[in-house]
């Protein structure tokens, strides 16, 4: 197995060295060889699985992952950065010379695109585990299943399923938050609406997510465009279905979309 | 039924008291999480006095007011379905031996649950998921295990939420059966109706007080005024064929367009039973529980077959839903499915009525029909072998 | 005729989840990704009490991977052996492949109603019409070998099999022997290979030219895709044979087999229960309806 970084936190990979207890047990069917974040030892592939962080930021990366994706059996992306561009993909709606200069003293020694883009938009990708950061079992469970040449399962469902197995009183209806939970994945266990705190959609849409109905009825009373925008454009800023919903009700949007 | 009669208020601690020395967990409403929740009870003192709650379309709110009566609000998001049904419950695990694996079937021992404040709708939800789980070919074995051993004290509504319609749904709001012990809360007391022995001998020690005409009149205007204060209505009549013939009725393109399929008006209906078994695995992978969880007919992959996925669009799920809930329920379990506790209808984070849905259906009636109406079969019409042996 | 079975008491009172423990014994290919696999029961005491009748199902458990529904292939009386078709599709087929010959599993059953063998009678002597769709011959094949077995309570037995390609007839190498026991066998396929002599064309084609002398005494019961299930009630009606002798198997997702999970819904039916064998009349109209 390879672990490979591009444009990210390192969150996600540090969810696999979290996982060391249990990596343990398994350590005789699984051999590391190239985790930077671990080692510095990095041996050639070809590889068996490769674990992808990160998004296309840059052109050399675009082609480091070609040559990741040359060596690997299974490519599999983690975290909301290599599923959907991060965090680092709001860049899309912004001006790349504006930021460059409002960042770097010199911004010339900068080499970058204009966008941030999710893995599966540059090669082909065998499985998306997602999360900002990714949730460690599921992690683990994915890596089970390509040991037992399986495809690995994660539920899509939404967050609102876990909040009512958990026995969370929906903070949306009893509190009026503004909540992304029912067209977000689950996959972090529903943490947030325990706490009082509405879901800001780390692991990005659910199957089939209805967001501009959800939206609509936020607009109708408890949002305003300009608090919902930013919550939707948030780790998962360009995955499609918050892109669009985003950039339907965003009223500083001249024309609709961006690359 | 035998009279009914009068508990000082403070008696219902004794009540509790006794349950608890009887072993029982007792479970009944309590402020929590700005809702009115049911959770374990130690004492009268948990209980929401003086609360109200105002409920609509995707809203809910909690408040206290200067009442002092204990059971004078409706449904908070729970029901009783998460302790008789519970969200996550082993029913199976296996262990890797020399031999092969090795299977074992989870006998659970749950607590004796004794239930306090189930109102009319509630009770009518528990008969029916009796009928899911006990009266199948197949009998639920966690479901019956805590099924048998609860006891059960009704509490009559004295006041309605916006979003209640047990009137049309015939459930309610009186208690009428299948409780052990149905109180009405008056301002100096609880009238207490018996509906099992068990009830009769758990009320043996209390101080019991005959019921007096001006009692009488009071419970009986208070849960008139329940009646009246209910304004939600569904027409049911010739409901199941109605929706039955409608199946491609342009309306379901309509709520489609609303509905989240985020599963909220499932997992708080207290008939809703679909669940999905998930392994949950040791990391060597030798030793592995089956855990079965609430699951929902909203999920895309609720339906996944090896030749795809059958209700692959939100129309076809909450077409799936409610036909299912107020149409086939009739052909599977000899009744509706809904008992009109209004919850999906508040907990719905974007407020879809099903009530308004169903009159929505009704009142534009379509005429491109293209698909037969279905009909009822009898259940004996299946095809088993007379000579089968299990 | 129909009278609810006895089973339904019996079943009552046992454990809806015991998992039999059943180990893979020998697996035979049938077609591309579809594979024949024997299994064996560990305890004889669980293979004394399974039994089962064609056109059931049992519940495959591969711990870790999950369950899958598959209907059983075999004959009702090979003791400790049952037989089960399978196409490698999902989590649970990939894995039961992968393990091969050896391979320890769980398997809950039988479930679900059977073809309607109890209307076979020696005063009737019903004419038989199996139509398979592809893979869909897997769960007629255990009711092919009871015909055989019961062939005196039966008129004619005609088997029509219609598959993608020659390569996709499965149980290729029974055929033969099925046919000198009895039972008259036609097969077509859409894309026939260079060195193909059989029919061409869809199997609903077969229906329309096999002589059918008694529609009213004939029994026609099909397995495969929906849409071809459809098409040969349909063309059973053309040939006069009443509805009500139309039985098929239909296809849902499974997770408990006991008609409490609520995936396998279709309409008024769970097909876990109710089914999965149903007379057509009783589905027909719920098959008309789009993503039901």
């Amino acid at each position: 197995m390879g672990v490979f970084k591009f444009a990210s936190c390192d969150g996600c990979q540090l969810q696999l060295l979290s996982c060391e207890d249990e990596l343990l047990s398994i350590a005789d069917a699984i051999d590391i060889v190239h985790f930077l974040e671990a080692s510095s030892h990095v041996e050639p592939g070809p590889y068996d699985i490769a674990l992808v962080e990160g998004s296309i930021t840059t052109n050399v990366d675009r082609n480091r992952i070609l040559e990741v994706r040359k060596h690997s059996k299974y490519l599999v992306t983690i975290g909301a950065c290599a599923t959907a561009g991060g965090i680092q993909a709001l860049k899309n709606w912004g001006d790349r010379s504006d930021y460059l200069r409002a960042v770097y003293a010199r911004p010339e020694y900068i080499e970058t695109l204009s966008t941030s883009t999710a893995i599966a938009d540059h090669v082909k990708v065998d499985f998306e585990l997602r999360g900002c950061p990714i949730n460690r079992l599921q992690l683990i469970d994915v890596i089970l299943s390509l040991l037992a040449d399986r495809a690995p399962r994660t539920p899509r469902h939404s967050v609102c399923l876990d909040c009512k197995r958990r026995g969370t009183v929906c903070i949306a209806v009893a509190q009026d938050a503004v909540c992304l939970g029912p067209i977000t994945q689950a996959g972090c266990g529903a943490i947030c609406p325990a706490y009082q705190r509405g879901c800001y959609g780390c692991f990005g849409p659910a199957a089939q997510p209805n967001c501009d109905s959800l939206a609509d009825w936020y607009l109708a009373g408890r949002a305003t465009p300009v608090e919902l925008v930013p919550l939707l454009r948030n780790f998962n800023a360009n995955a499609p279905a918050f892109r669009e919903c985003g950039d339907r009700i965003d009223p500083f949007l001249d024309s609709g979309g961006t690359t | 039924m035998e009279e009914p009669c009068l508990i000082e208020k403070s008696e219902l601690n004794r009540l509790i008291e006794r349950l608890i020395r009887e072993g029982f967990l007792v479970l009944g409403p309590r402020v929590e999480d700005s809702a009115i929740l049911y959770c374990e009870i130690q004492s009268m003192r948990d209980l929401p006095r003086g609360y109200r709650d105002t409920q609509e379309p995707g809203k809910y709110r909690v408040a206290e007011s200067n009442g002092e009566n204990y059971f004078e609000f409706n449904l908070g998001p729970h029901s009783w379905k998460q302790f008789l049904f519970p969200p996550k419950q082993s029913v199976s695990s296996c262990k890797k031996t020399d031999n092969g694996w090795e299977f074992t079937t989870n006998v659970d021992s749950p607590p004796k649950f004794a239930f306090l404040g189930v109102r009319a709708c509630e009770l009518a939800a528990i008969e029916v998921q009796d009928r899911v789980f006990l009266e199948g070919p197949f009998v639920d074995p966690v479901y019956q295990a805590r099924r048998e051993s609860t006891f059960i004290i009704a509490v009559n509504c004295t006041v309605a939420a916006s979003t209640c319609f047990c009137t049309s749904m015939g459930t309610g709001p009186k208690c009428k059966s299948a409780f052990d012990l149905a109180l009405t809360e008056l301002d100096d007391g609880f009238v207490v109706e018996v509906g099992t022995t068990r009830g009769r001998s758990m009320i043996s020690d209390l101080n019991i007080r005959k019921i007096d005409r001006e009692h009488a009149s009071d419970s009986q205007l208070l849960q008139q005024r329940a009646c009246d204060q209910i304004t939600k209505r569904m027409d049911t009549s010739g409901i199941r064929n109605l929706l039955l013939e409608n199946l491609d009725h342009p309306h379901w393109d309509d709520v489609a367009k609303r509905c989240l399929s985020c599963t909220n008006c499932t997992m708080v209906c207290p008939t809703c039973f679909c669940s999905s078994v998930t392994e949950v695995s040791n990391l060597s992978g030798d030793q592995i529980e089956r855990e079965r969880q609430w699951d929902s007919c909203f999920n895309v992959d609720f339906s996944y077959t090896a030749s795809g996925t059958v209700r692959d669009d939100v129309r076809s799920r909450y077409r799936q839903w409610l036909t299912h809930k107020l149409a086939s329920w009739h052909d599977q379990f000899d009744s509706s499915g809904c008992v009109g506790c209004g919850r999906c209808i508040t907990w719905c984070p974007v407020g879809i009525d099903l009530t308004a849905e169903v009159a929505a259906i009704r009142n534009t009636p379509f005429s491109n029909r293209t698909l037969p109406v279905i009909q009822p079969v009898s259940k004996a019409a299946c095809a088993f072998p007379k000579d089968f042996k299990p | 005729m129909n009278a609810k079975p006895d089973l339904t008491k019996a079943r009552r009172s046992s454990e809806p989840w015991h998992t039999f423990p059943v180990t893979i014994r020998r697996v035979c290919a049938e077609a591309p990704n579809v594979m024949t696999y024997d299994f064996e029961f560990d305890n004889h005491s669980d293979a004394q009490q399974y039994a089962f009748s064609p056109g059931q199902f049992n519940m495959l458990y591969v711990p870790g991977a999950g369950e899958a529904a598959i209907s059983i292939a075999g004959r009702t009386n090979e003791g400790r052996f049952l037989k089960h078709t399978i196409r490698t599709v999902g989590v649970v087929t990939q894995a039961i492949a992968k393990g091969g010959v050896g391979m320890s599993l769980g398997l809950r059953g039988p479930f679900g109603t059977s073809w309607p063998v109890d209307f076979f009678s020696h005063q009737l002597k019903r004419d038989v019409i199996v139509v398979a769709g592809g893979i869909g011959l897997a769960p007629l094949r255990s009711l092919v070998l009871f015909l055989i077995q019961h062939r005196e309570k039966v008129g004619s037995v005609r088997l029509l099999i219609g598959a993608r390609s020659p390569e996709d007839v499965v149980y290729e190498s029974e055929l033969h022997e099925w046919s000198e026991n009895g039972v008259e066998i036609h097969v077509t396929v859409d894309r026939p290979s260079l060195n193909w002599r059989g029919q061409v064309g869809v199997v609903t084609l077969l229906l329309g030219r096999i002589a059918i002398p008694r529609p009213q005494s004939t029994l026609v019961m099909t397995c495969g895709p929906e849409v071809m299930m459809r098409y040969v009630a349909k063309s059973a009606m053309d040939r006069k044979i009443p509805t009500e002798n139309v039985w098929l198997t239909l296809e849902r997702n499974m997770n408990c087999a006991i008609g409490l999970c609520g995936h396998c819904q279709l309409g008024p039916k769970f097909i876990c229960k109710d089914g999965p064998v149903f007379r057509y009349d009783y589905v027909r109209d719920l098959l008309r309806v789009q993503h039901f």
